[in-house]
């Protein structure tokens, strides 16, 4: 497809760098080199960089990828996003949402609200085009001193040391070599790393076909995730439709495992589909992309000196939003614990969680993903019966609605993890250990409304203790940041919501990681738990 | 064992005939039909996954004692 006139600029010219010059036995050191500059490897180099971090970003190309690919940004993305100072840039581009709607043939079966209450800073999600997020993010890349991001750099060779890798990088000047303490390959489901590496990519690979059309046309159907089983317009099969920025709407259309894929992505022969879809032929192509997809994932997310993260690391199929979301995800996950091994305050060990929590994330992304695209293209006669039961009751059950499966969106997954400190208070409610902070709207002491998430921003995005009422005050430990709602000098909760979302009673505290997850909780936390907690969540007990 | 596989019906021969007169007259595939349908209702009734697992084991077990006496005819 021709480049669309909607896609921003996105070329980038290749520079020579001082490190191509230097000879064989004296390269130049790095402390991270992140492999890919995709939503993943940028949004994790500006997350280092913000830390103090000096990074180096490779990318194999001079430009931004065709095509919208990604589109749905989930909340949990937004608030990452909001940490990195580009969250109102893609929200105020983006075409916001919360609404799906389930059809069945001609009729709707249900409609759901994915975020149905108030007093949140981001919505449930935004769709806005991968190209728009990649060149704010490049944007953001080109703010901080930090990032040294070379274009037209590819990766052909790793050497793994016992403290260090050595890349070797082509470049339209010839190849050179860096070193790097760690390596993180953010390069894609056909990463090159992932091969140096000798990795395994195991899973299931689904036969089914789906045709993903980008047409552009003035329409005025809702801002909702619309997703039919066996419309009339395209029998037997399901279809999916969805709004982005600039008058583009994503149509995602369920082929038979037969169909030739050159023939189906003919855009003559994609016309057609649509407009029975549609009912008129008044839109144009901006992309067409005919895909099979896969679950699958690496065994281990580390390998030596090389971290693998987003695609690299895990696929999933798209009905569900979790492919860029949970790379970002692993993005935000890594980040800090990177920065803190770098630094020496915390054991490499500490790494070894990052594996732990993003391999148990990806497992329930691919679990939940499958189950979606086997609701869709069922494998069996029997599997087929079943999901026929299931759709006929969803129009008269509610039951039977919640068994349709038309993609579970993307949540943040609950770590078990041994960062986390078991709870030995009673709660009733709120995140506990290994869950992800929640927003809630609140009040500087001066008055002027904010929320929680921005509260956590202002506090630096590190360890961070978010402390409910004027209970026993305990003198936090040195370098976490401090939230305090309510009570005297604290931020108001005039509405009850960040109290209510918490489960808080004066006196109680919550230990956030610089991820914005619970490490741990407390009714009445001392200094010595604290501590204990601390030391726990940073690897260092 | 979370599953009753003592007789829960007054009259267990009411429930069985109930369950029978249900397919009467119905194709295999429309048979077929019905119990998937019926399987759902009854699934979601129990809302205990534990439970429900061990239907599911007990229902295959059955099938698995009943393809070994088949094998064991066969020799």
């Amino acid at each position: 497809m021709a480049q669309s006139g909607f896609q921003p600029k996105a070329q980038f010219g290749y520079r020579r760098h001082a490190d191509q010059d230097r000879i064989v036995g004296n390269i130049s050191q790095y402390p991270v080199v992140i492999v890919g500059a995709g939503p993943v490897g940028l949004s994790l180099a500006i997350d280092l960089a913000q830390r103090g971090q000096g990074v180096v970003l490779l990318d194999d190309a001079d430009r931004i990828g065709e095509g919208s690919r990604a589109i749905c940004f989930s909340k949990r993305s937004l608030e990452f996003w909001d940490r990195l100072g580009i969250g109102s840039r893609m929200v105020d581009k983006g075409v916001v949402w919360s609404v799906g709607r389930i059809f069945h043939g001609a009729s709707q079966l249900y409609q759901f609200d994915l975020l149905p209450e108030q007093g949140h800073k981001r919505p449930a999600f935004i769709n806005l085009q991968q190209f728009h997020a990649e060149a704010y993010l490049v944007d953001r890349v080109q703010e901080l001193a930090g990032v040294d991001l070379r274009w037209r750099n590819k990766v052909i060779g790793l050497e793994q040391r016992n403290d260090r890798a050595i890349l070797t990088i082509e470049t339209p000047d010839g190849p050179y070599r860096i070193g790097a303490n760690y390596v993180v390959a953010c390069d894609g489901a056909r990463s090159s790393l992932r091969q140096m590496a000798g990795a395994e990519f195991a899973g299931k690979v689904f036969e089914d076909q789906f045709l993903i059309a980008d047409v552009r046309m003035t329409a005025e159907f809702p801002t909702e995730r619309w997703f039919w089983f066996d419309p009339p317009f395209h029998a037997g099969r399901s279809a999916l439709l969805h709004r982005q920025p600039d008058d583009i709407w994503r149509i995602d259309l369920q082929l038979n495992r037969y169909a030739d894929p050159v023939i189906e992505k003919q855009p003559e022969n994609v016309r057609p589909r649509i407009a029975r879809m549609l009912g008129h032929d008044k839109f144009e192509f901006e992309w067409i992309s005919l895909y099979k997809f896969q679950c699958r994932r690496m065994d281990k997310f580390i390998h030596g000196r090389v971290i693998f993260a987003g695609d690299a690391a895990h696929q999933v199929s798209p009905f569900g939003a979790r492919g860029a979301n949970s790379g970002l995800e692993d993005a935000e996950n890594l980040a800090w614990k990177l920065d803190r091994v770098l630094r020496g305050i915390s054991p490499g060990a500490l790494l070894e969680s990052y594996h732990l929590e993003r391999s148990a994330a990806a497992d329930e992304n691919i679990r939940e993903s499958t189950r979606s695209t086997d609701f869709m293209a069922p494998n069996s006669h029997q599997e087929a019966r079943l999901r026929k039961a299931a759709l006929s009751l969803a129009k008269e059950t509610e039951f039977g609605k919640r068994m349709v499966n038309a993609g579970r969106l993307s949540v943040p997954t609950i770590y078990d993890s041994p960062l986390s400190t078991a709870d030995r208070d009673a709660w009733r409610g709120g995140p506990r250990p290994g869950a992800s902070m929640l927003d809630a709207p609140i009040a500087a002491p001066a008055g002027e409304p904010t929320y929680l998430t921005d509260a956590f921003i202002g506090c630096g995005t590190r360890f961070t203790l978010l402390a409910f009422g004027n209970g026993t005050a305990v003198d936090p430990p040195d370098g976490i940041g401090v939230i305090r709602v309510g009570g005297e000098g604290g931020f108001s909760d005039s509405t009850g919501l960040a109290a209510a979302r918490y489960d808080a009673e004066p006196g109680s505290a919550y230990l956030l990681r610089p991820d914005g997850y619970v490490a741990a909780r407390f009714r009445h936390p001392t200094r010595t738990a604290l501590d204990a907690a601390l030391a726990r969540a940073a690897g260092n007990n | 064992m979370a599953l009753s596989t003592s007789s829960n019906f007054a009259k267990p021969d009411d429930a069985f005939r109930a369950v029978v007169e249900a397919h009467r007259g119905l194709s295999d595939e429309q048979s077929a039909d019905l119990d998937a349908a019926l399987v759902l209702i009854l699934a979601n009734h129990i809302g205990d996954l534990d439970v429900l697992r061990e239907a599911i084991a007990l229902a295959q077990r059955r099938m698995i004692d009943a393809s070994q006496q088949q094998q064991q005819q066969q020799q």
